[in-house]
């Protein structure tokens, strides 16, 4: 009954295998929650494209097929890295934890840039949420998108500060892996964003 | 302590890891290639139908989901559901609204 | 059940500590409870003298007491106060905080931290809303478009503080859920629960997925205000309707979050002073998921007369009749169980059978509503007033009150006053009748609800309404009293006062921090009254 690292007080009334499953069966739930909360989003999309799809084809030009190609290749590569991240520590190999960590994060990092030129060059043609319903469901779909790509960030650099202060084992593990569902869920919505908002046929 | 517990890790190796990256890569240039070529509605048929088998492969083998026991497949699928729910009966309604001029 | 000795630990009651820190900072579930029950009963207070300020002004038939402007201000902040800061944390989150991992037989919840990031999450958004206090909305507590979009009213803050409110209501049901499957003590089957537990079960279910939608809505009429974004904007190409098909989609499910854990608490009160094993008891048990279930397909038939598709409304008036099936299933079961019971008129036993005789009317008088054509007539009169108070004071607060009372002895380890106790129940029902039962007429006479003002025809009923709003008011203030006196002044409560079967009273009253000295092992199910074991599996 024994747990490797002890920092939170009041976890010891959970078996550690309980606490195992029960972190990764309420992500799960979580990512349930958050698919909800983009569907409103994805509703108000199927809506107003069969309401006005000449509107949907003729504004989706404006956006930059390429660099959504490119965003959409970094972020399956970060989910790629996570995993073996996930793996590599199960197998209690810290320091490549922590490379494969940082390689997500870099990755996560540069789909924000992409992102930023993106925002940048819409503002510069004078487009913005209110241009259109097509740029208000841009805007919002991809807003709330990047908003959940900064907080896997954040959770992302916790995990690194605490791999590299060696709080994870083969033993314990279970917030990289609860973290690492996460970023995945980030990766998955983008899957439908980049060919419902890039690629309209 | 409960009676339903009793999960054992599951480490997926590398190699299928990157046989899974590399399939998704392919399905993402299949993708990309198609919407240059005009197919009327059955763009967003494919595009749709790539994008749930490239979900599909995310969840079974990064997310470990073909490891999970029946409990976690009913809470990742049920919320699929209720999400076609709301947009098919959203469309129900809207497209069949009698519009008085 | 379990056996439960004392030996090797001593007993602190989780009360014990002192300080307001150390309730701020507890992840102790039974004091995270009370802080939801401290916090929801301030908001019902609050949100109850709002109310009597209104039935004021609707005593007479002119605007004499507060103009039109402020009525609206006083019904929008009455439903968003009741609605999203008491009944739908209400019971969930205090008495599901408090029970669940009593009932079966946890030291915890799943996640105790997270369980207390809840509530600060909940404390965040009553903040929000106080400070949308300084220019209160007057849109009504459903917020729609394309009213909501234009009106000069502070709609941003009340909206973003609900959408805050949503995530509390969110990671609760999370680890409501997570802990009703991982943490059950052995031999604690899923169907030994104890039916509040189902219900439990069930009200998570529909907060983890329905209000994840209202979220984003609120967040898009936030959108629409301040970005300029058009979904909800017939000008801009939008639909307004869309909003009240994305907010009925959280708000019906969110009707049953609110009632679900009250047929739970119901479920609980009834066959221990029946002295009777509840009747039909997985009946109970998966028609709290059904509810759950339908409740998903229901939401349009709050828009029959919005401007929906007929072929919709036909659609989802059909649905709505399905409802009835489990709820009726429940009331049946209910009855039975009663019948040649031994039964004790405890205070919380008189709550719950008012439970069983209000919410009975409030539930067919939803099906006048449900059904397409009788709605086109009622809808947005005092009919819809009167079924909707039927329904969340006859079946949500009796439910809140039956389990406060019931429950008593064991959060606080003190008694209260019963002949009081029963006095305020006496008060409380017949005002609430009184209140709301003239309404029925009102709304079918044609009184159209939301006005500060009404032709004088509607007087006789109108100040009767207002009349028995005072009486109820009274039971409620008398029934505060009673309770808050029992905390300086009550008898000490013993460990079982009503000699119930259930795992929660196994257990010193208050419990201990953690519960349980030793996880017990469950060898039967919780209402094994009278000679009935546990039926066949």
């Amino acid at each position: 009954m024994e747990r490797p690292s002890v920092e939170h007080s009041h976890v010891h009334h959970m078996d550690p295998a309980v606490e195992y499953s029960s972190s990764k069966f309420g992500m799960w739930l979580f990512l349930g929650t958050e698919i909800l909360l983009f569907g409103g989003l994805f509703a108000a999309y199927a809506i107003f494209r069969a309401k006005y799809p000449e509107m949907f084809f003729e504004q989706h030009k404006e956006l930059n097929r390429e660099m959504g190609a490119v965003n959409t290749c970094i972020l399956i590569f970060s989910s790629l890295t996570m995993a073996m991240g996930v793996t590599a520590i199960k197998r209690g190999k810290q320091k490549l934890t922590a490379i494969l960590l940082l390689v997500t994060i870099i990755c996560g990092l540069g789909f924000g840039v992409v992102k930023y030129f993106e925002y940048g060059a819409k503002f510069a043609h004078h487009i913005y949420p209110d241009t259109s319903i097509f740029f208000s469901l841009y805007f919002m779909m991809t807003g709330l998108h990047m908003l959940h790509v900064f907080i896997g960030l954040v959770i992302l650099a916790v995990m690194l500060v605490l791999t590299l202060k060696g709080k994870f084992t083969s033993k314990y593990n279970t917030p990289i892996e609860v973290g690492g569902l996460y970023w995945h869920l980030v990766d998955l919505i983008w899957i439908y964003l980049f060919p419902l908002l890039y690629l309209i046929g | 302590m409960a009676t339903d517990t009793h999960t054992e890790e599951h480490i997926t190796g590398n190699r299928t890891y990157i046989i899974v990256w590399i399939v998704l890569m392919i399905l993402t240039a299949i993708t990309v290639y198609v919407s240059y070529i005009h197919f009327g509605i059955f763009n967003i048929v494919v595009a749709m139908g790539v994008a749930s088998i490239k979900a599909s492969i995310v969840a079974l083998y990064f997310m470990h989901l073909k490891f999970e026991d029946s409990i976690t497949w009913v809470f990742a699928l049920f919320p699929l559901s209720l999400l076609g729910l709301l947009i098919g009966m959203t469309i129900l309604d809207t497209f069949t609204r009698v519009v008085v001029p | 059940m379990a056996n439960h000795s004392i030996a090797h630990n001593v007993y602190v009651p989780y009360l014990e500590k002192k300080g307001i820190l150390s309730w701020l900072l507890s992840t102790d579930h039974k004091r995270i409870g009370i802080m939801y029950l401290v916090s929801i009963s301030f908001f019902f207070l609050v949100a109850g003298v709002i109310a009597l300020l209104m039935r004021l002004e609707l005593l007479t038939p002119a605007a004499d007491f507060v103009q039109p402007h402020t009525y609206n201000v006083l019904f929008t902040l009455h439903g968003s106060l009741m609605v999203f800061f008491f009944v739908v944390p209400g019971l969930a989150a205090s008495f599901g905080n408090f029970l669940i991992p009593l009932m079966i037989g946890a030291p915890d919840v799943a996640f105790p931290k997270l369980n207390l990031g809840s509530y600060w999450i909940y404390l965040l958004g009553t903040l929000i809303v106080l400070l949308a206090l300084m220019k209160p909305a007057d849109t009504g507590w459903t917020y729609y478009t394309p009213y909501s979009a234009t009106t000069d009213t502070d709609v941003v803050l009340i909206t973003l503080g609900v959408f805050v409110l949503g995530f509390s209501s969110i990671l609760t049901g999370l680890n409501f859920i997570v802990t009703i499957h991982k943490m059950r003590a052995p031999g604690m089957t899923w169907h030994r629960l104890p039916l509040f537990i189902w219900a439990s079960y069930a009200t998570a279910v529909l907060q983890l997925l329905a209000t994840p939608v209202v979220g984003i809505t609120l967040l898009l009429l936030i959108a629409e205000r301040t970005l300029g974004v058009g979904f909800f904007d017939p000008a801009k190409g939008g639909d307004p309707i869309l909003f009240q098909n994305f907010f009925w989609f959280y708000s019906h499910p969110a009707v049953y979050i609110m009632i679900i854990p009250a047929m739970g608490v119901i479920s609980e009160i009834i066959p221990v002073f029946a002295r009777k094993p509840i009747f039909g008891y997985k009946a109970i048990a998966y028609s709290s998921l059904g509810i759950a279930f339908i409740s998903f397909l229901v939401w349009a038939h709050h828009m029959f007369t919005s401007g929906i598709s007929s072929l919709a409304a036909t659609i989802f008036s059909f649905l709505t009749f399905l409802v009835a099936i489990p709820t009726a299933i429940k009331v049946f079961n209910w009855t039975a169980t009663l019948y040649k019971g031994s039964i004790h008129l405890h205070s919380s036993m008189l709550y719950a059978l008012g439970f069983i005789f209000l919410f009975t009317i409030g539930g067919l008088t939803g099906l006048f509503l449900g059904a397409l054509a009788a709605d086109i007539h009622l809808h947005d009169t005092y009919f819809v007033v009167a079924h909707m108070h039927y329904v969340m004071i006859g079946g949500t607060v009796m439910g809140f009150f039956g389990a406060l009372h019931f429950w008593y002895p064991k959060w606080f380890g003190k008694m209260f006053n019963e002949m009081v106790a029963k006095i305020a129940w006496f008060l409380v029902f017949v005002g609430f009748n009184v209140t709301f039962f003239p309404q029925f007429f009102l709304g079918v006479q044609g009184m159209p609800r939301r006005y500060a003002t009404y032709p004088a025809e509607f007087e006789s009923l109108m100040s009767l309404s207002t009349y028995g709003s005072w009486i109820l008011g009274l039971g409620v203030l008398i029934m505060t009293v009673n309770l808050i006196a029992g905390l300086f002044n009550g008898e000490k409560a013993p460990q079982n006062p009503y000699n119930s079967l259930s795992l929660e009273w196994q257990v010193p009253s208050p419990p201990p921090h953690e519960n349980f000295d030793e996880i017990p092992h469950v060898t039967d199910w919780t209402y094994g009254y009278g000679k009935k074991k546990e039926p066949e599996a």
